[in-house]
């Protein structure tokens, strides 16, 4: 049930073994509370602690005990967590991150089924997905978001830095500043002025649009059309771009048209 | 009086962070306050030079944390302000060494004894920034009127506001009003329309603020300067003041009117 994959931690396999024999020499109670609530793998980034079913406070709980209590074996590791599908919120990864530096532990990814623990980390510049997606995880978000369907609303601005990802619609209320990137398999509509850079229809619909109150992405992608916004001659106006025979186009959104 | 903590941050490096720290500090110190400043920015250390302090230092921030000494013994009393106080960072060590709980506990020491706990930020977005924001009830972010530079205060604009520390204040610093004028320069409009959050002070350029650093005597102590104003105007509006923002534009004098002109002429 425990798999701890050691080559790739990056710890010498000493270390390793006498871990596992002081780790199975505890008491059966113990170890099944861990193993149920917590379980550990070693993996290419570092380690990652995925989450059972469960309340985030218990699991919390069996992690902060099983941290405490080998406390310089993982020592300087870098951590992901798959919350699976506890929901987790965003004051409480960020309290999960300080605690878990204190123990010299980094938190850098929170993985999850759960979009509302997705949205969270990623609010809080923390990856939500490794830079190779694993199978299952892609399979994981396939279940959750169904096609077109869906959207999440983003209730402020997004700065330099941040990056939302979605496999459905997104909606900001704010600006999304310069640095900012929002990757959607859907629409992506801003009530604000977009000036970092979006990516509609991500997964290749190419009937998926962009709009904006003003227009001004450093850059914009639809499917696999990729463009850069010219200088804007004159005043800001809502526009929407969408792709027309293959070409990406930006025109005014005029309610009379439609 | 509990102290408020206000951490100076910028994301990037060069803006004048630490610069802003010992002058904004000593303004305040200078009305009376009681003032200490903590430099977070521990194997970069700068606020000590800049202070004029380097050579009083003997115990660190490090050596307080990891029990060496106790708080009071790194702290560097100024030699001009009695209610300035400077806690050093530790120069031969990273920024690891210290977590932020570890600053949050420092600054739960201090709070009652002082009116304000300044901390000088390192560059960027790693550890050393997370430990100088963990106690912060103000954060103060600073930066220059430059594509790069209000590029990377939004980025920590975005990392304040994550953690939930309320919005930050803003300093733009070292404006040249003539470059603006010419559209050469983001103006202040510029930098605040990206950047949305309250403005705390506008700093315009100024030789006499690297002079009066390289000595070691914050210039806004007695510096005659707009600069040295400005800071001071920084501190009269942390105290909850209200003091209308110098006013730029019109710094441009004889020369400044000769060149309005003959760009009109020109164009």
């Amino acid at each position: 049930m425990l798999n701890l994959l050691h080559p790739s931690l990056g710890y010498n396999l000493k270390h390793a073994h006498s871990f596992f024999a002081k780790f199975f020499g505890k008491s059966e109670a113990t170890n099944r509370l861990l193993i149920d609530m917590v379980q550990v793998k070693g993996i290419r980034e570092g380690l990652l602690f995925l989450l059972d079913e469960g309340d985030w406070e218990e699991g919390r709980r069996a992690l902060f005990k099983m941290v405490s209590e080998r406390q310089e074996f993982w020592r300087g590791a870098k951590v992901a967590l798959d919350s699976r599908a506890v929901v987790i919120g965003e004051e409480e990864i960020l309290s999960l991150k300080d605690e878990l530096s204190q123990y010299h532990l980094t938190l850098w990814a929170v993985l999850s089924e759960s979009p509302s623990t997705q949205i969270a980390a990623q609010k809080l510049g923390l990856a939500t997905r490794f830079n190779r997606p694993q199978k299952n995880e892609l399979e994981a978000l396939n279940t959750i978001f169904y096609e077109g369907e869906g959207a999440v609303l983003i209730n402020k601005t997004l700065r330099s830095g941040y990056r939302v990802e979605y496999a459905g619609h997104v909606v900001v209320l704010g600006d999304v500043n310069p640095g900012a990137e929002i990757i959607a398999a859907g629409n992506i509509i801003v009530w604000g002025r977009l000036r970092g850079v979006v990516h509609a229809g991500a997964e290749g619909d190419t009937q998926a649009v962009v709009c904006a109150l003003d227009l001004q992405p450093t850059q914009l992608r639809i499917a696999d059309q990729i463009a850069l916004t010219p200088q804007r001659k004159g005043r800001p106006q809502p526009e929407m771009a969408r792709l027309i025979d293959g070409q990406l186009i930006a025109e005014p959104w005029n309610a009379k048209e439609r | 009086m509990p102290a408020k903590v206000i951490t100076v941050t910028s994301g990037k490096g060069g803006v004048g962070k630490t610069t802003a720290t010992a002058n904004i500090a000593a303004a305040l110190a200078n009305m009376g306050d009681k003032v200490v400043c903590i430099d977070a920015d521990i194997g970069l250390r700068n606020l000590d030079v800049v202070l004029g302090l380097e050579n009083r230092i003997v115990y660190d921030l490090v050596d307080v944390v990891e029990g060496r000494c106790r708080l009071r013994q790194a702290m560097i009393r100024d030699k001009r302000l009695p209610e300035l106080y400077l806690i050093p960072a530790a120069q031969t060590r990273d920024k690891s060494a210290v977590s932020p709980s570890d600053m949050v506990r420092l600054c739960d020491e201090l709070r009652p004894e002082f009116d304000w706990i300044f901390i000088d930020s390192p560059a960027g977005i790693e550890r050393g920034f997370r430990n100088a924001i963990a106690p912060a009830d103000i954060s103060v972010v600073i930066t220059n009127p430059e594509v790069a530079a209000v590029r990377d205060a939004d980025r920590i604009i975005g990392l304040i506001e994550a953690e939930e520390k309320g919005p930050p204040r803003l300093i733009i610093n070292r404006i040249k009003p003539e470059m603006v004028k010419k559209g050469d320069m983001l103006s202040a409009e510029d930098v605040l329309e990206l950047l949305a959050v309250e403005l705390l002070g506008l700093i315009p350029e100024d030789g006499e603020v690297i002079i009066s650093a390289n000595r070691g005597v914050p210039v806004a102590l007695d510096g005659k300067s707009r600069a040295a104003q400005a800071f001071r105007n920084i501190a009269h509006r942390l105290k909850g003041e209200k003091v209308p923002f110098l006013e730029l534009e019109e710094q441009g004098g004889f020369f400044g009117q000769i060149g309005r002109f003959l760009r009109k002429g020109g164009g």
